[in-house]
């Protein structure tokens, strides 16, 4: 198939073609004719944003919720550099995004025309591929290259930056199917011999540990399926970190919570005792490890990712399985059942009643209160009161971020979006949106802190005008409450401005908005409070007033090993936990 | 990162990417962003009708970095192929540098006889100086840069290393 048409059709042709159905964005003198193009068909829709930021998270939370590619239309200059972190956020947390840039008619680049900027310099180090197209002939084929590369592999961002006059242009247009890349071949599919040494070091463990991540929710559903599948067979522990939480289902025995910084005791104590550790899908990042050289000191360890660059990276491996989860997985479970292997039974049970004994220390335990609601108590309720639902979560950065990790239990992939890699405040609310975009009938919530939900609050005006239900439900503490932690933990308690102040009222402002705002401030009204914004089939900005000291635990302070990680009871003694080499880290 | 002493080495890769812009860019933002050393980068086209180049690089760093490197490489999406020619034996590496010198009498002839030493060739004269080329491993190079020093050399110009493996077979 190849049909004449202008370089704008192209783009929504292509969109057409690769499945797209909604995508985000904001308008502007160098998209105006894809913009044009747009107007004159149906078939796809548009979601305008406030912010191109919020375009890209918008996108991201479609993508992580769905499984599909998350696209983005911004203009040049300040559209594309706005959509920068939201760029390097999908980049670090791979996740599928095409982002269509517009970029200054081909004869006036690089001189500093209207709104022109670099956009394929400034976006080479933040996307996974990008492009800037001369020619509208080779417009078709880089679209569906950008789809191509944004989904396999290692999933990530692709920029394509469209010249105005390629856009107004009539060229060739080519389908997918006429697309073949010629360098980009990622491998699936592993060796079988390393397969079989994996399923033969699991099955010599005596002290076995699964430590999932976010490749497992990005391989697609049937990889949580496979992952749940070779616990079973196994009975090997799970832990993951937070990119991955839902691949493993919360209420399992084998579940042991998140690792990491603020992941459970019983987790990284595991980690820190366990004499084989298979790494699925995660890559032994800064928060899961602590401090390096006392990274699980006794463990061989098995590291299957479908980018040979993740390994050997911070952790030197024993067993490194390039491929792709689902394949990987496949040919375990098949191995472990076709040699009929078994874990040896009484040191297994030694480790999971080890395992018990530090789960018994119940590492997650808050003091209650019946003055003040606590913010674990607060997401605790919001859990009881959307289990039983079809929810998404999102969250923006900080305490309130960890809290959601602790204490909201995900049993199935898809459900969890949040900023892991880069952590970027501002998130939430419109990945939660991008989310609801993709299951109108869902409730989806943005779990917020009063902090963050005021980088990307114009979103709401989004929600609003697309009918999109999201709720906001925001720990209101008055406080960036991680940067207070710190302070508090680490420089002497000068909290250097980490209040909030002058903090908008947020009923009012949720009205303001079109959308409807409800308060809460004690514990014994909370529970009526979230079945009323559950109840309210609008946007709604929930602003829940929690302890204003309440600080998360439990904590692997920098520089420290999992088993030197502090729990609640204990924080009197953090000034000694930390040492100097380890404020040096963030 | 453990503070276990590893050796650094030096290593010689050859990458052979697609001839499109912004292909060396995305190569040596990598090496900056990621702190990685260049010793030694050349580029240029080698296939025309299958608009490839190649890039020879010199880098050093613990094996570690080193394999970091050639993965980071690897998975830049116009990259073809990535070797390291340092561990598939000993590669042929060669280096061409223009040597300019000026200088008059006995440091002129002195001049000449190293040259013809080190077989270098002259490819300009006037009656004060000569620019010699040579060939060759960069130890040799920086070996004849340096007894030009006190015959008047003016200035260097090196292309960087390109590097071929031995034996019948491409990269």
């Amino acid at each position: 198939m190849s049909i004449q048409m202008t370089g704008a059709e192209m783009v929504m042709r292509a969109f057409a073609d690769q499945g797209v159905e909604h995508f985000f964005g904001y308008p502007g003198g160098a998209v105006l004719p894809i913009y044009d193009a747009l107007f004159q068909q149906n078939a796809i829709e548009h979601i305008l944003v406030r912010h191109e930021q919020a375009a890209v998270h918008a996108a991201e939370g479609y993508a992580r919720s769905s499984g599909k590619v998350g696209v983005v239309l911004v203009t040049s200059g300040p559209g594309a550099t706005n959509a920068v972190t939201g760029l390097t956020d999908a980049l670090m947390d791979s996740i599928p995004l095409v982002c269509i840039t517009g970029q200054v008619a081909t004869h006036l680049i690089g001189n500093d025309a209207f709104q022109e900027c670099d956009t394929v310099g400034i976006t080479r180090p933040c996307t996974k591929h990008n492009y800037l197209v001369r020619d509208v002939n080779d417009l078709a084929r880089v679209l569906h290259e950008a789809f191509y590369v944004a989904q396999n592999g290692r999933p990530g961002p692709v920029v394509v930056d469209i010249p105005k006059d390629v856009q107004f242009a009539t060229g060739t247009y080519i389908g997918r199917e006429n697309i073949q890349h010629k360098t980009y071949r990622p491998k699936l599919k592993a060796e079988d011999a390393q397969i079989s040494a994996a399923v033969e070091m699991i099955a010599g463990a005596k002290k076995p540990i699964f430590y999932t991540g976010g490749g497992v929710i990005n391989s697609g559903p049937e990889a949580s399926r496979l992952l749940r599948e070779l616990a079973r067979l196994t009975g090997v522990p799970v832990t993951s970190t937070l990119m991955g939480l839902g691949a493993f289902p919360a209420a399992n025995r084998q579940w042991l919570g998140m690792l990491g910084m603020h992941g459970t005791y019983e987790a990284n104590m595991a980690m820190h005792d366990c004499d084989v550790m298979v790494c699925i899908g995660a890559r032994f990042d800064d928060r899961i490890t602590g401090r390096l050289d006392a990274f699980a000191p006794g463990s061989k360890k098995i590291h299957i990712d479908i980018d040979p660059s993740s390994i050997n990276k911070n952790v030197k491996v024993d067993l490194p399985i390039i491929g792709d989860c689902t394949r990987v997985l496949a040919d375990m479970v098949e191995a472990w059942n076709a040699r009929s292997l078994k874990i040896d039974q009484p040191a297994l049970a030694a480790w999971w009643a080890q395992i018990e004994r530090w789960r018994s220390r119940n590492c997650l335990a808050y003091r209650p209160s019946d003055e003040i609601i606590k913010p674990q108590f607060a997401i605790e309720r919001l859990y009881a009161a959307t289990k039983d639902k079809d929810v998404y979560i999102s969250t923006e950065v900080g305490q309130h971020q960890m809290w959601a990790a602790q204490f909201f239990r995900f049993e199935e992939p898809n459900r969890w979006m949040t900023s892991g890699g880069l952590g970027t405040m501002g998130y939430g609310l419109p990945a939660a949106i991008g989310a609801q975009k993709a299951h109108p009938n869902a409730l989806c919530i943005d779990i917020a802190g009063e902090a963050s939900i005021l980088m990307n609050m114009q979103e709401m005006s989004t929600a609003v005008q697309f009918d999109l239900p999201v709720k906001v439900f925001i720990l209101n503490n008055r406080y960036m409450g991680m940067v207070r932690q710190w302070q508090e933990l680490l420089h002497g308690g000068r909290y250097s401005h980490s209040y909030s102040e002058a903090l908008p009222d947020f009923v009012k402002l949720a009205d303001a908005y079109g959308g409807v705002g409800i308060r809460c401030e004690k514990p014994g009204d909370l529970d009526a409070a979230i079945q009323e914004m559950i109840n309210v089939k609008r946007p709604v900005i929930f602003d829940c007033i929690v302890d204003q000291q309440e600080n998360c635990f439990p904590m692997i302070p920098s520089g420290r090993a999992h088993n030197e990680m502090i729990l609640g009871d204990m924080a009197i003694d953090l000034d000694e936990a930390i040492t100097d080499e380890g404020k040096m880290l963030v | 990162m453990s503070q276990s002493p590893e050796p650094i080495e030096r290593h010689t890769l050859s990458v052979l990417v697609d001839n499109e812009p912004g292909v060396l860019a995305r190569v040596i933002g990598l090496f900056s962003g990621r702190g990685y050393n260049i010793d030694s980068l050349t580029v240029s086209e080698v296939s025309h009708e299958g608009r490839l180049s190649r890039i020879t690089i010199v880098t050093t760093g613990t094996p570690m970095v080193i394999e970091q490197i050639k993965n980071q490489l690897d998975r830049l999406v116009p990259v073809h192929k990535v070797r390291d020619l340092t561990v598939e034996g000993t590669a042929l590496e060669r280096e061409l540098a223009m040597v300019k010198v000026r200088g008059l009498g006995e440091a002129r002839g002195e001049a000449l006889r190293l040259a013809e030493a080190f077989r270098a060739r002259v490819i300009d004269a006037t009656r004060e100086s000569f620019v010699f080329e040579i060939t060759g491993k960069s130890d040799k190079i920086d070996q004849f840069a340096w007894l030009m020093e006190p015959l008047g050399l003016v200035e260097v110009a090196r292309t960087g290393v390109v590097a071929i493996s031995r034996g019948p077979e491409a990269m």
